[in-house]
């Protein structure tokens, strides 16, 4: 039997077993958790939602954790040869994950990008987004500032300089640019020795997220309208369990926060030693992740209760100013609290002084409602909270370096989905070195990221995410969870587990992989599916010369948009079935060679001893 | 009360020079009845004289808006007359930094409307006809010239003195040369690819360390194989040389 050493240089592995599991957390808990999850809770009713979370996350979730961490250890490879592994058939879910976790970094670095610029951005005092600039001939503030907010302007115009629609593209924005070349650089110099530099980060990207969230927690719950933000957050309203999207929800934010099927886990498991007790991984990082997301909303709606509660106090003192102005009331007779008893009295003398007024309805339940997710919570509403705060600019920078932590350790995990499967595949030439691989990889990621910032780059991100990052996964992990439970076989998986563990997998993970998980994913593919067919593409575009402005206005998608779209869930997933075909068409015709058996490295494959007549 | 002043003493300037000794005892009595009576004519006509002048939308006249407690909070000081004439005094003090020649006095600011708001409108007459009001746009100019003054005047500011109609300048942004951002991700971007550097010639160093010892240490893998040691990984059982693929073994 030839030597290992012979043929395959020495597997690198983790320095210790905390690396490991910072490494899988830092993927799994990443911007979803903060952006994603909160936004859940609020509207679907508080509380509740937690039931079916919790419902998805055991039965769904940790199945398909401990499923990828188990394959990854056991055979010691990356996605693609893991599934090549098990069957030559199913080697394309190993390239359809490589492909997804490629365009899934694409978009997520440039997330990344515009993290870091606001970063840049939170060293100024005062800080950018609190107030318009002046225009040319400094007579007045800029109109489309003036018509929106100072946010928004920040956001739209001086981060992304947003174009009206999709066809209007634009040109590339240097400063997205610059910013977008430093995320790299940095996911970079993070993997130029592979995990041995990923290891050491994650030390800080993994930890300073809960350091942060901490102190937010803190500081929020010592801000007025804190605990209104809190309540609305948690009050449970049971109702809302009976309708079906919320288990849908449930469902898909589970399975996205996990970041399974991306390859990423299997290759981090991959470098670790075959006995290592991955069950007890497993549930760690899937129960960290769900807690995460749990911890990271308390200090989030803290905030938004209080940005809901000064918007509602600024409400209220432009009516009582307007009130005072007009009845020339003594300065501060009129107060927030005796607000009531004064409109009343006023209305009942001069109701139509009063009306030409046009004083705002100020509600505070309004203000709470108004609720938004994912880059609209980071960057329009949570920068309104931070200017209110006494001292923002340690917020912002605080907040920015948070989402920075969280999104780079997230880029591990993709970028790593797309070296580990590259590396197995021996497609890096042998006189390369593996830091010449990766700046090779990072750098064309680069330059095709570029599209993202360009005018309409914020439009592109939008369909990447919704288009790439969804049912190509969902695809992907009904593929393995199928690969694994029947063509592995499950006794066969079972035997690799107790080897690894030391027992073999109870009855509760036999019957979640063989029944429960893959009814689940089906279901949930299917609703996912039924779900976005119905609703017809559209997308909302800020437009200044808009009739609504500053609405944004809801475009549908051109044509050639829609079957880009079309093309980006269906391309990674178009490898299942060829690469299937493909080996068929050789298999049957060159039926006789053996190559199957000398390929398989894996010393522990019993082929290799099969004795040929 | 200076104009009433002005007439008494004049009619009593006329009188004394009509007759000296003569009329003097069979006038005194008509003189102070007389006087009297301008006294109280003056009381009555001076300030009606002015309240035509200031009014409610006079057309040369401007509401001031005064918001103490939202600006001064506890600090707050009363309203009160004393107030009313610093505020007399200020503007008087306005007028003549905008026209250097002419001497403005306090009585040259006429006030009315007043509100327990505190609001009011003013009126400025001119020094040398008291019943010529200075036009609004002259009033703006010395009241934007000397805003500042006026608010620090008053511990207030911008927001809380309000003069309506006449809107405050904008406060000009401070633009630096280098925008502060690009500052931070210069440091950052620095950092970064000395890193880079830094990492890869170590990588480099190490490899080239790395293929001098290997010649050396050909003997040592070859050990660890037979000691059943892969990947650091202790193998169960003894490795069987049988199985080796070395040239070291004569070929049977």
């Amino acid at each position: 039997m030839t030597t290992l050493k012979s043929h395959t240089e020495e597997r690198p592995k983790w320095n210790n077993k905390a690396e490991y599991l910072l490494t899988c957390i830092g993927f799994a808990v990443g911007l979803g958790n903060v952006w994603r999850f909160p936004y859940l809770c609020q509207i679907y009713g508080g509380g509740a939602f937690l039931i079916p979370y919790l419902i998805a996350l055991v039965f769904q979730g940790l199945p398909l954790l401990y499923l990828e961490l188990a394959i990854g250890q056991r055979l010691r490879m990356g996605s693609i040869g893991v599934w090549n592994s098990i069957s030559p058939y199913l080697g394309g879910v190993g390239v359809a994950s490589m492909v997804v976790s490629f365009c899934v970094s694409l978009f997520y670095n440039t997330i990344v990008a515009w993290v870091l610029w606001y970063l840049f951005n939170s060293f100024q005092e005062p800080l950018p987004w609190s107030q318009c600039p002046l225009n040319h001939n400094n007579t007045g503030y800029v109109e489309e500032c003036v018509e929106s907010t100072p946010v928004n302007y920040f956001w739209y115009r001086q981060t992304l300089n947003i174009t009206p629609n999709m066809e209007t593209s634009g040109s590339l924005q240097w400063w997205m640019v610059v910013s977008l070349a430093t995320a790299w650089s940095i996911v970079y110099i993070c993997f130029i020795r592979g995990i041995e530099t990923i290891g050491k980060a994650v030390y800080v990207t993994a930890t300073f997220p809960y350091l942060v969230l901490t102190i937010f927690l803190v500081r929020a719950l010592t801000l007025p309208g804190s605990s209104e933000g809190l309540i609305y957050l948690f009050t449970p309203d049971w109702e809302i369990l009976k309708n079906p999207q919320v288990w849908l929800d449930a469902a898909t934010q589970i399975f996205f926060s996990l970041s399974v099927a991306f390859g990423g886990l299997i290759s981090f498991s991959s470098y670790n030693s075959q006995k290592n007790n991955c069950e007890r991984d497993a549930v760690l990082v899937g129960v960290i992740n769900s807690a995460t997301s749990i911890y990271a909303s308390i200090p989030i709606f803290a905030i938004l209760g209080f940005k809901a509660h000064t918007n509602y106090v600024t409400c209220l003192n432009g009516n009582i100013l307007a009130l005072t102005n007009e009845f020339d009331i003594s300065d501060m007779n009129i107060t927030v609290e005796n607000y009531e008893q004064w409109f009343d009295s006023l209305n009942g003398t001069h109701p139509s002084r009063v009306s030409n007024l046009n004083l705002k309805t100020c509600d505070l339940q309004t203000f709470l409602d108004q609720s938004a997710s994912g880059t609209g919570l980071a960057f329009i509403v949570f920068t309104e909270a931070v200017i209110s705060m006494p001292g923002s600019q340690v917020w912002a920078v605080l907040f920015f370096i948070m989402l920075f932590s969280l999104g780079l350790s997230s880029m591990f995990g993709n970028l790593e989905g797309v070296l580990t499967p590259l590396h197995d595949l021996k497609l890096v030439p042998k006189w390369m070195p593996n830091e010449l691989f990766t700046a090779l990889i990072c750098l064309v990621s680069f330059l095709v990221a570029l599209i993202f910032t360009m005018g309409s780059g914020n439009y592109w991100l939008e369909i990447f995410n919704s288009y790439v990052g969804s049912v190509p996964l969902l695809i992907i992990a009904f593929f393995e969870i199928i690969a694994v439970a029947y063509i592995y076989g499950i006794g066969r998986f079972s035997d690799d587990l107790e080897f690894m563990t030391g027992h073999r997998p109870n009855i509760f993970w036999k019957v979640c992989w063989l029944v429960i998980s893959p009814l689940m994913l089906i279901v949930v593919l299917v609703a996912y599916v039924a779900v976005q067919a119905q609703t017809h593409p559209t997308y909302p575009a800020w437009n200044p010369d808009y009739v609504n402005f500053p609405d944004t206005e809801v475009l549908p998608y051109p044509d050639w948009v829609f079957a880009i779209c079309v093309l980006l869930s269906s391309v990674p997933v178009i490898s299942i079935p060829l690469v299937a075909i493909y080996r068929l068409i050789c298999c049957m015709s060159g039926r006789h060679s053996e190559d199957r058996l000398h390929n398989d490295p894996n010393p522990y494959a019993n082929e290799g001893y099969v004795v040929e007549s | 009360m200076h104009c009433c002043s002005h007439i008494i003493l004049l009619f009593g300037q006329a009188i004394c020079t009509v007759g000296d000794n003569c009329y003097r005892a069979v006038t005194f009595l008509k003189e102070g009845m007389l006087v009297w009576i301008l006294f109280l004519l003056c009381q009555v006509g001076a300030p009606a004289l002015a309240q035509d002048l200031c009014q409610r939308d006079a057309p040369n006249g401007y509401k001031v808006r005064i918001s103490l407690k939202t600006a001064l909070g506890e600090d707050a000081y009363e309203w009160n007359q004393s107030e009313m004439f610093f505020f007399q005094a200020t503007m008087a003090f306005a007028m003549r930094r905008h026209f250097q020649m002419e001497t403005y006095n306090v009585d040259n600011i006429i006030l009315c409307v007043q509100t327990s708001r505190v609001s009011f409108w003013f009126v400025v007459t001119s020094p040398d006809n008291t019943t010529m009001l200075i036009p609004k746009a002259d009033v703006e100019k010395a009241v934007r010239m000397s805003r500042h003054r006026i608010n620090n005047a008053f511990l207030l500011s911008d927001r809380t003195l309000e003069f309506l109609g006449i809107y405050p300048t904008l406060a000009a942004t401070v633009n630096p040369d280098t925008p502060p951002w690009l500052i931070v991700f210069g440091v950052v971007i620095g950092a970064v690819c000395a890193g880079i550097i830094a990492l890869l010639v170590s990588s480099l160093l190490q490899k080239r360390r790395k293929e001098k010892g290997m010649t050396e240490d050909g003997q040592d893998e070859e050990d660890m194989q037979v000691k059943g040691v892969e990947n650091g990984i202790n193998l169960d059982g003894t490795y069987n040389r049988g199985f080796t693929d070395d040239d070291r073994f004569t070929k049977l």
